[in-house]
């Protein structure tokens, strides 16, 4: 069947800001959606509250909605668009659950609204709603767990006596399996019980028999309307059953089931997919096979494109997303080419010759009190992945991908540490799953602990163990053989295992370079070879590689200038979507100007990894050893030297600046990168242009420490150098605080494992401004001079709060034109002399009329996306540009650099944070990033922008019942206003004591007045008080106003935000913050939500 | 496990190094015909394969043996490929089913293999320059060089004749009566027979009268390795079967002998079709069934347009994979719709050789 002609236009529904569970994948799918659909000829609206995506650049749709995705939002958009169809299969979660609520007010999917194509309501419902997937499954003859479905905990009680304990517990319609746990004992149950249901949007939870120790595999299948089906790939969790998919290790292809039991599950899932009445598109069916008996269970299916189709298209070269939009708008599988081999159809199943390993990343470090056990919810925050030949050079290539200081399984720095536990404890250990587990059993089988121990400890498929053996048992024989004996035979054994050179170098105590110059000395340089989709059976048109020691390579020579783009790797708070943003502008512009572009990144889910974004995808981990290779690789195919682009990957690629051929990198060099990084040469250039910073200094030890803070006096901002995402800063305010941040800093924290302290990596120590505003400036210097002030932002939240986790607005709102003069003028000095060739991002601070500045990155910034959907300028394009030499008048000429739009509306960026997923960590924000992603809110005020922001985040600003205060003492002359508003609002107030007492004061009436939390849960005999968490418990707070202080101890405030964020209460915990939000609900009250596009605000 | 080093050498001279696994011939060489296969799973089933006689079996899939050897994943008692070609070989497998490992499986059936070859740069090799013969094993390489040059191959060889049974047996208690003529028939074609039939193998020079004594409701024409062309006369023998009008079904080489009885040709392709993931279109439904193929010969539908209808066709390369022989009671395909290994798409027609059978 060909492409519906009755559609014209196409309504595409993105999936938010990324969160733990929702990542770049969907940015990918989105994106490649939006091409096809315009390629197409359909007229294509987006909405998207995420500006930090590719899909969101005006380019990519005719209408790009930049709005929050609530029910209400999609309305007024397909009021105001009309699409004649909703493609909601492409936007996660999110998307679909909007599409029902859509659906069930009867706005799409019934005659005379729009058509739900991809999925219809009734498939949806049947695969999201576990109650009516299980019977579905039953009536087609599939197993599934026994279970029960409970709307209450009396039902469930009646569920759990019949299925017995242990059992799994499972919220409807969530994402990420948020809510869900395995219960053994019956308080757990219970707990988890109530938990789900008030994580369901429908409270509902499922109960199941618990299959944990199951091994767990998933099948990527898609389905056209003319009913063929086709498994594009399979997965395999080397994790068993107890662990979510997302925090798994994973590989692809399957590779512990034989023929016999993979088509049964093949067969199964194309029943699954059928019976589900997916029309067209993607699913994803996961199983559960017990490994002893072969028994095999169908756990879930999700009728959308998902995490598992990014990582199988990008381990099988299948576009899965292009396919299921193209499905979607009526072409069957046969109708449309394999992108890949040009000749074969799509209708096929894809075949590799190669094992993919995928391995989570995780930010537990950020979240101190988290418990880092891995569970059914998914933690995570990002993943890499790596292809090698085989599973071990594969799985050591995808730990080092991560970027955690880990160079493979074991066999580095990182392991001593393992050295220190016993056997008895390494087994306790690896028995529960956590992000160190893998190394752990490295460390088991290089004690002789046997592989069936480690199998029973940990359900870990005996055949995955024993090809850790066989690293293990590599690493014993190149210890033996010595670096001096290696031959060429030994080095290929060693590459062939996965083995970096860092580890040999970390083996043999030799220096990494020496390493390498020897190794290439012995011929044993790698081969690149292709990912095609068919095991090489068809000629390959499509140069995506990836390293391996074989006897060929697949490297195309060619004659064009090459420039090779450092990606930004795993996603992780602090360095994410935003820097993918950058890399796939930079290859667009490059392409577009005539270079040849060339990505090497490890990240799955992202726009970067698509083959199609660059003329050569390097799917490779971003180490020395594996950039330094595809350099080489692309040197030897001709065409005189690649430059290199490591500015716009975020700190990944910058870190690795020094360590490759200056003459290469394209941009600022690395020396001026180094001078914006050292703290001493960085004050010098401030000194130098009369530039005011606070007072600080930096310190190796506690004592170096405590004489800086002595000087600049508390409280002091400390925090080490050579990091992002303000990873470990503090804001401290006495002697016995910072001996406390440094020892954390030193030894005790996360940080030692990535590299802890030393004269290379000192801790900065500052005096902290207090009350300060925080301004960022994203710019552009060209080679002769010129700078581009691409935005200057002005910050919701004072400094303190990590820029990344603060909400910024363009144009500022406060800022007076001197303020901005300044900052601009400042900016273009430093570019100036820090010689900037592209981006550089500058953050200050203003307090009492004078500014500081704090930092300088000549790099992309995470506001390059946000700078450039507000204003119109596409920053990184233009940045990359200016990187391989062009003028900013040139491009001004070209037409590529237009001026900043300004004609009155106001962008609002707003930070979203995953406290809901990590219940246990308090909900205050500081000066250490933990932010997962960012939401824009675009409109005429700043009041409207920012309400719009925080619907896009997720919080929900009080409509009606009573909002809870409680100010820090600094904060509470501004707390009069904001109860005036919130009064104008008809909104009701309730205060602590402290606070109650001076709102009172000044003539603002408080409705209620609670007590103390700590020591109403202490037991305290003052019952006369209700406790504010009984007040959330109830539901009768809509809105908690809760603004820390920074002396004092945090426990009262800290129970409090707690509570709000299990009971799903929005609070917000900055005095500006709750300022903005109020004028914005005053803004809102006045007149009714309007909706607009960026190309209408860009007047494009 | 001490290493054994071996290499293979194909006809044009390429070297590969690598490990000797399995059986080796105490002359240190195993030569045959170099074809790859790109299925993920089911390594078992495609070594013991008849249709794999005279050829040394490269998997393009690294990992081969993960899951050990069952006695039911055999398709055949007797291994009648002349080798393995491997990236790796498991040494410890894992999985319920198993009874064995892979290393130990093509010992006991007396089966060379090499491994830690760079099996893409081989199987670039094969698509670019055609199906080749090579030789491998622990012999110098240029004894191993000599030996792919002097290796027959399979065109024009009558390998049938090696693997067909001696004498007839009997599978399955269905309510057909199936006269199934073995050309290297796989234990999943007789699976599948079973189901529904009683069938009784017949060796591949059974005369037309012989079967037709048996009264079956049907016959079935199994698949079978090598060139068509050089199975000497069974093609008259199913000319004769045509004029009996008992119904006949044919999978792979019994397709492309009903091809040549009905007048028809064939040609080599140059690298075959060998893996479980090729789109072939029933042009009867238009569905698009995904299907396990072995086979190297291939009809040409245009010397049959008299007298047969195409009923599905490769989209890969749009060869022919099936079809039906007009005014007689008479269909064949190219691929396995038996799978083992590979998807159930095709089973259907199983059943539709029962409904013919049922017509009848």
């Amino acid at each position: 069947m060909p492409r519906r002609n009755d559609l014209r236009s196409i309504l595409v529904i993105g999936s938010g800001p990324i969160v733990i569970g929702q990542a770049c994948e969907f940015d990918y799918s989105g994106t490649q959606a939006c091409r096809v659909l315009r390629d197409e000829g359909y007229r294509v609206i987006l909405a998207n509250s995420n500006p930090a995506t590719i899909m969101t650049d005006p380019d990519f749709a005719d209408r790009t909605y930049i709005e929050p995705l609530t029910a209400d939002v999609l309305q007024a958009i397909i009021d105001r668009e009309r699409p004649d169809a909703v493609l909601p299969t492409l936007g996660g979660q999110t998307a679909l659950n909007l599409a029902m609520q859509l659906y069930a007010r009867g706005v799409v999917g019934v005659p005379g609204t729009p058509e739900l194509i991809g999925a219809n309501a009734r498939a949806i419902a049947t695969a999201e709603d576990r109650e009516k997937f299980k019977e579905a499954m039953i009536e087609i003859g599939l197993a599934v767990p026994p279970s029960g479905v409970a709307h209450s905990v009396a039902e469930a009680s009646e569920v759990i006596a019949v299925i017995g304990l242990p059992v799994i517990i499972r919220p409807a319609y969530i994402l990420g399996g948020h809510g869900t746990g395995i219960a053994i004992t019956m308080s757990q149950f219970i707990d988890m019980v109530s938990k789900g249901l008030a994580a369901s949007p429908i409270s509902e939870v499922l109960i199941e028999r618990s299959i944990v120790g199951w091994k767990e595999y998933e099948l990527e299948v898609m389905r056209d309307q003319a009913d063929n089906c086709v498994v594009i790939c399979s997965i395999e969790n080397v994790d068993a059953m107890g662990v979510h998919t997302g925090d798994s290790i994973t590989v692809a292809p399957a590779l512990t089931l034989s023929d016999f039991e993979y088509q049964k599950m093949r067969d199964a899932a194309f029943a699954c997919i059928r019976r589900v009445g997916v029309e067209t598109g993607g699913s994803n069916v996961q199983f559960a096979v017990n490994p002893s008996t072969g028994e095999q269970v169908i756990i879930e299916m999700n009728p959308r494109v998902s995490r598992s189709s990014a990582l199988a298209s990008k381990a099988t070269g299948f576009p899965i997303a292009k396919i299921a939009a193209k499905l979607a708008v009526g072409y069957t599988l046969d109708e449309i080419p394999n992108d890949i081999t040009k000749k074969t159809p799509a209708s096929f199943e894809p075949t590799i010759d190669y094992v993919v390993t995928k391995v989570p990343r995780w930010a537990f470090e950020k979240f101190p009190g988290t418990s880092g056990i891995l569970g059914t919810q998914m933690q995570s925050v990002g993943e890499a992945m790596a292809i090698g030949r085989t599973f071990p050079e594969s799985l050591q290539k995808a730990l080092r991908s991560l970027e955690n200081g880990r160079m493979g399984l074991n066999c580095d720095p990182a392991e001593e540490a393992l050295a220190l536990l016993s056997a008895d404890e390494l087994i306790a250990s690896i028995a529960t799953p956590t992000p160190d587990r893998l190394f752990q059993v490295g460390e088991c089988l290089r004690r002789g602990i046997t592989i069936d121990a480690i199998h029973s400890a940990t359900h870990i498929d005996p055949w995955f163990i024993d090809q850790m053996q066989m690293i293990i048992e590599e690493r014993s024989a190149l210890a033996a053989i010595g670096f001096e004996a290696m031959t060429g035979a030994s080095w290929r054994r060693a590459k062939r295992m996965g083995f970096a050179d860092a580890q040999l170098a970390y083996l043999w105590k030799v220096p990494e370079e020496l390493i390498r110059k020897t190794r290439i000395g012995a011929g044993v340089v790698p081969t690149y070879k292709t990912v095609d989709t068919c095991s090489a059976e068809f000629e390959a048109q499509t140069p995506y590689h990836y390293s391996t020691y074989e006897d060929e390579s697949e490297v195309r020579p060619s004659l064009k200038p090459r420039v090779i783009i450092l990606g930004s790797g795993p996603n992780r708070i602090g360095q994410g979507i935003e820097f993918d943003y950058c890399c796939v502008h930079a290859s667009f512009a490059l392409r577009d100007a005539g270079f040849e572009t060339v990505m090497v990144n490890c990240n799955p889910e992202t726009v970067s990894t698509d083959y199609d974004t660059s003329d050569r995808l390097y799917f490779e981990p971003l180490t020395v050893e594996d950039v330094m290779n595809v350099i080489e690789a692309e040197t030897i195919a001709g065409g005189g030297s690649p430059r290199v682009i490591v500015s716009l990957g975020g700190q990944t690629p910058l870190k690795l600046s020094g360590s490759l051929p200056a003459n290469l990198i394209a941009g600022t060099s690395a020396q001026s990168i180094d001078i914006a990084e050292d703290r001493e040469k960085w004050s010098a250039l401030c000194d130098r242009l009369g530039i005011t910073q606070p007072p600080g200094g930096t310190a190796l030890n506690v004592d170096e420490a405590l004489l800086v803070a002595k000087r600049v006096g508390y409280p002091v901002l400390v925090r080490p150098s050579y990091v992002l995402g303000g990873r470990a800063m503090q804001i401290v305010h006495d002697d016995s605080h910072l001996k406390k941040a440094m020892l954390e800093m030193a030894v005790a924290g996360t940080l030692g494992r990535e590299g802890g302290l030393s004269a290379l990596r000192p801790v900065l120590v500052d005096r902290f401004l207090e009350d300060a505003t925080e301004i960022d400036v994203d710019a552009i210097r060209d080679l002769v001079g010129e700078v581009l002030i691409g935005g200057v932002m002005e910050h919701v939240e004072e400094a303190g709060v990590h820029s990344g986790d603060s909400a910024c607005a363009i144009p500022p709102q406060t800022l007076e034109p001197w303020a901005i003069e300044a900052v601009e003028s400042y900016t273009k000095a430093i570019a100036g002399e820090l010689d900037v060739r592209g981006l550089l991002n500058v953050q200050y601070a203003l307090a009492a009329n004078t500014i500081y500045v704090l930092e300088a990155n000549p790099r992309a910034s995470r506001t390059v996306p946000f700078v450039a959907k507000a204003t119109g300028v596409p920053l990184a394009k233009i940045a990359s540009r200016v990187m391989l030499g062009s003028t900013l008048a040139e491009l001004r000429h070209e037409g590529l650099l237009k001026d900043p739009i300004n004609n009155g509306h106001v962008a609002v960026k707003e930070a979203v944070l995953p406290f809901s997923r990590f219940p246990e960590v308090d909900t205050a924000l500081g000066p250490e990033m933990r932010s997962t992603g960012e939401v824009m809110g675009i409109d005429r005020t700043f009041g409207r922008a920012f309400v719009k922001a925080e619907t896009a985040a997720g919080t929900e600003l009080p409509t009606s019942g009573m909002v809870f205060l409680t100010l820090n003492d600094r904060d509470k002359s501004s707390g009069l206003v904001i109860a005036k508003r919130l009064r104008e609002l008809g909104l009701g107030i309730v205060a602590t004591s402290g606070t109650a007492e001076y709102l009172q004061r000044f003539g603002y009436p408080v409705d209620r007045i609670v007590g103390k939390v700590s020591a109403a849960n202490a037991g305290s005999a003052d019952h006369s008080q209700t406790d504010a968490v009984e007040l959330l418990k109830r539901g009768e707070i809509t809105f908690v106003i809760n603004t820390p202080s920074g002396r004092r101890t945090r426990t009262d405030g800290e129970a409090i935000r707690k509570a709000a964020n299990i009971y799903r209460v929005s609070s917000v915990t900055t005095i500006k913050a709750a300022l903005a939000a109020v004028q914005g609900l005053a803004e809102a009250h006045e007149s009714p939500l309007e909706v607009r596009s960026l190309q209408e605000y860009h007047g494009r | 496990m001490t290493i054994r080093e071996a290499a293979l050498v194909l006809r044009d001279g390429s070297i590969f190094e690598g490990e000797a696994i399995g059986a080796q011939p105490p002359s240190g060489i195993c030569s045959g015909e170099v074809v790859f296969n790109t299925t993920f799973t089911g390594y078992q089933e495609v070594i013991s394969d008849p249709s794999y006689a005279g050829q040394i079996i490269s998997f393009t899939t690294p990992h081969i043996g993960n899951y050990g050897t069952t006695s039911y994943d055999s398709e055949a008692k007797q291994v009648f490929a002349r080798g393995v070609v491997v990236r790796d070989l498991s040494r410890r497998r894992s999985n319920w089913r198993s009874e064995g490992g892979l290393d130990h499986y093509l010992q006991s059936l007396n089966i060379g293999g090499i491994a830690g070859i760079d099996t893409r740069r081989l199987t670039r090799i094969l698509r670019q320059s055609g199906s080749m013969t090579g030789a491998f094993g622990t012999a110098p390489e240029s004894d191993l060089r000599r030996a792919s040059q002097r290796e027959a191959g399979t065109d024009g060889v009558n390998l049938v004749a090696q693997v067909t049974t001696p004498e007839m047996y009997q599978f399955g208690t269905g309510r057909f009566n199936v006269v199934a003529f073995d050309f290297g028939i796989k234990q999943t074609i007789l699976r599948c027979l079973g189901d529904f039939a009683t069938v009784r193998i017949v060796p591949a020079a059974t005369s037309a009268e012989q079967v037709m004594k048996m009264s079956p409701h049907g016959v079935f024409l199994s698949n079978g390795p090598g060139d068509p062309e050089s199975v000497a006369g069974v093609p008259e023998t199913l000319r004769q079967l045509l004029q009996a009008g008992v119904p006949i079904f044919g999978i792979c080489l019994g397709h492309q002998l009903l091809a040549l009885a009905l007048g028809g040709r064939t040609y080599k392709l140059p690298f075959g079709h060998h893996g479980a993931n090729h789109p072939v279109r029933n042009t009867t439904t238009g569905a698009v069934e995904i299907t396990s193929q072995n086979h190297n010969f291939c009809i040409d539908p245009a010397s049959l347009v008299d007298v047969s209808d195409v009923t599905h066709t490769n989209l890969n390369d749009n060869t022919n994979e099936g079809m039906r022989v007009r005014d007689a009671r008479c269909f064949s395909v190219q691929y396995h719709p038996e799978a083992g290994p590979g998807p159930h798409d095709s089973r259907y027609l199983f059943r539709e050789f029962g409904d013919l059978m049922d017509s009848a």
